[in-house]
């Protein structure tokens, strides 16, 4: 688009990174592991997204056409767990890498070593899990739930190096998350108390807390399906005393947590950008810190919800109904913040603003299809089908990863020093808001007439909102290639960005140049 | 607490605290949750599981009331025997010791070890549902074109709330014949 101004490229000169491809490889430096993070989640959010290209364009119509029900399945559990684990969760870390270190004034990373650790493991659990599906056998095609009978009796061979997988991300994401309550406990400059970090920290510490409690369960659940396919255990196995419905516990009581693990974040990058593009302070600081403390507590009680048809006894149900009703009160707290930030703000658009205004309506739909989810008599006329598909996605796609995408665009100019193109960043928006909502809006009424999840084919009177389903999932998959274009020219060709490009931002990030020097804060600022 | 003027707190104390966490979870994993799941299934008998074989109890037989006792016979995927309850439904009254019996036929050419798994419906009546000899606490051998009748007797509590009416017992068949040595040594 413009001429390319080339003069400094990403080699940043004196006693910058090293050269090369050791650069990346020894690095510990937060900026750099920031940057590999982002990249790798980058990658598999084009990759998890190949995966949902293969499903649309197979529910294109009903029949089979493109590929077999063993594919497809295959297809539908690898895209859950490539999006889950591979894009979002990595998506995160990379920017509390980048931004949290900068936001609290500290020069790197409390555990610099630890931190590349923790991200080169991550490309040999994704490169062994995406070689399952080259296996014999097929890889895994349980569902990115993974439920017992199905991942252990019934799974291929290839469930082995599934669980090996789970195992190093379940290491990453432990080690990131020691890494980062490290960081924030003691790394922060002088003067800055708890309750004076940017909203990204706060989530970020209840996110790390979280992800300490429940990887370990995850890591514990996998073990116990190795166990029972390969030493003769009985957890999940009927006919040895064990129970399925056990499996589901377990597997929930690590879900439900991770569902928030997977919208905390997102939670603190909404709440640095809406205060900047409306120039107002953030309404209501302190409650958004609680809100989103009560959201961690609550996420530890309702993960039953998840399996309301398995059984459960009258009480049960009715106290995990409530208690998931009741997370609507803190998350009904944040919106209203946001909201009150917003009104009477002078707001102007611009790309990150765009993606977090429709973060706010778009992850309020999605919380109130879960609120309906959450009502059990109803649940049971919902469960597995396309609504509950519909919900998670819309928390999810223009939730979570709207959230990343209004971060990156906020945050580029101080990581690359180069302004991105507004007009395409507009154009992307635009392009994914239409695209995500044609993609993901008839899937609610699917799911209400009754169409299963997790299906190659379905019957007829789905066709006409499934091809327009798929419609939108081309068009929402075609423009985050864009996003990709967008990236890559601002890095290379952008123009020169300030120190603070964003007249209301607020925070440390801002007081370092564009781009971020190698090493910053490394005498700690003041905080009054 | 605010003043980070003295000396920087140890990341050290910090990494023992968190992945003590990390190790207690993993445990509770196995030690808590495993064990805790089963202990709620035996108390509530939410699951309808009753593998304890109790004693005869001397309860007065309640002539004023009758139970319908329906008998479920389900074999589990790519379970080939036949299996099915002798009585398909009884009416027993609270107290009375009953005795009924399920078939079951490996009608293959190979030896077979099968295992029943119980379930109850409603889940409340686990608790008033005394079996005192069932073919479910065992596994049971049958060599090719074998067939058996497997006793079942039980006794409901005179206690059992008022407003059950039926009880469902249904006994799930499970093909565990690639196991058996395994199992065996345990029975040992």
């Amino acid at each position: 688009m413009t001429t390319a101004t080339h003069d400094h490229d990403h080699d940043h000169e004196h006693h910058g990174p090293a050269k090369g491809l050791t650069r990346w490889l020894y690095t510990t430096n937060h900026k750099d592991i920031g940057t590999m993070y982002l990249w790798f989640s980058f990658a598999m959010f084009l990759l998890g997204g190949t995966f949902a290209m293969v499903i649309r364009a197979e529910l294109f119509q009903p029949g089979l056409q493109l590929v077999q029900p063993e594919f497809f399945n295959q297809m539908t559990t690898m895209h859950g767990l490539i999006m889950v684990f591979g894009a979002v969760m990595p998506a995160f870390v990379g920017l509390a890498n980048w931004m949290i270190p900068m936001m609290v004034g500290a020069p790197d990373m409390a555990l610099p070593r630890m931190n590349n650790l923790s991200f080169w493991i991550l490309p040999f659990a994704f490169a062994m899990l995406t070689s399952t599906l080259f296996m014999e056998g097929g890889g895994p095609n349980f569902g990115w739930t993974f439920y017992a009978p199905l991942s252990t009796t019934y799974a291929p061979p290839s469930v082995t190096f599934f669980i090996f997988a789970v195992h190093i991300m379940g290491a990453s994401s432990i080690m990131g998350a020691i890494n980062i309550v490290a960081t924030i406990l003691n790394m922060r400059a002088p003067g800055m108390t708890l309750m004076k970090m940017p909203l990204f920290v706060w989530t970020w510490l209840i996110t790390a807390y979280l992800l300490i409690a429940v990887m370990p369960v995850l890591a514990g659940v996998v073990t116990m399906m190795l166990m029972d396919i390969h030493f003769g255990t009985a957890f999940f196995n009927a006919a040895g005393g064990g129970s399925p419905v056990l499996f589901q516990h377990i597997f929930w009581f690590f879900g439900h947590p991770e569902v928030y693990i997977m919208i905390l974040p997102a939670f603190g990058i909404v709440s640095a950008i809406i205060p900047a593009f409306a120039r107002k302070r953030l309404f209501g600081y302190s409650s958004m810190v609680y809100a989103t403390a009560s959201i961690a507590f609550l996420s530890f009680i309702v993960w039953a919800h998840h399996m309301f048809t398995v059984g459960i006894p009258f009480l049960g149900e009715a106290f995990f109904m409530w208690a998931t009703m009741l997370i609507a009160v803190p998350t009904g707290v944040k919106v209203f913040n946001w909201v009150t930030t917003m009104f009477r703000g002078s707001m102007t658009f611009e790309t990150p603003m765009l993606f977090a205004i429709c973060f706010v309506v778009l992850f309020t739909i999605g919380g109130f299809s879960g609120l309906m989810l959450a009502v059990a008599p109803a649940d049971f006329q919902y469960h597995d089908t396309y609504f509950v598909v519909a919900h998670f996605h819309y928390v999810l796609v223009p939730g979570a990863v709207f959230s990343i995408m209004a971060g990156v665009y906020y945050w580029l100019p101080k990581w690359s020093g180069k302004m991105y193109n507004e007009t395409l960043g507009k154009v992307h928006f635009w392009l994914s808001f239409v695209g995500v909502n044609v993609l993901f809006f008839p899937q609610h009424f699917l799911g209400l007439a009754g169409m299963p999840r997790r299906i190659p084919d379905y019957a007829l009177q789905f066709a006409d909102f499934n091809m327009v389903s798929s419609i939108g999932g081309f068009l929402f998959g075609a423009s985050q290639l864009l996003f990709l274009y967008i990236v890559v020219h601002t890095i290379v060709a952008g123009k020169p960005a300030p120190a603070k490009p964003w007249e209301g931002a607020e925070g440390l990030e801002w007081t370092v140049d564009s781009p971020a020097p190698y090493h910053t804060f490394s005498t700690p600022p003041r905080i009054d | 607490m605010s003043d980070a003027e003295n000396a920087r707190p140890s990341h050290t104390r910090i990494i023992v605290k968190m992945v003590s966490v990390v190790f207690g979870m993993l445990a509770f994993v196995f030690v808590g949750l495993v064990p805790m799941y089963n202990l709620i299934c035996e108390w509530t008998g939410i699951t309808g599981r009753t593998n304890e074989a109790s004693l005869v109890q001397d309860y007065l037989v309640d002539e004023n009331r009758s139970i319908k006792v329906q008998f479920l016979a389900n074999n589990n995927a790519d379970m080939p025997w036949e299996f099915r309850p002798m009585v398909k439904t009884l009416t027993a009254k609270p107290g009375e010791v009953v005795e009924v019996s399920y078939f079951a036929k490996n009608a293959t050419r190979r030896d077979m070890t099968a295992q029943a798994i119980p379930s109850l419906s409603p889940f409340e009546v686990t608790p008033y549902f005394h079996k005192t000899e069932c073919f479910c606490f065992n596994q049971q051998p049958l060599t090719a074109g074998e067939d058996v009748e497997m006793a079942l007797v039980f006794q409901i509590d005179p206690d059992l709330p008022a407003w059950v009416q039926t009880i469902s017992l249904s006994y799930t068949l499970y093909d565990v014949s690639s196991e058996q040595q395994s199992a065996a040594v345990t029975l040992e």
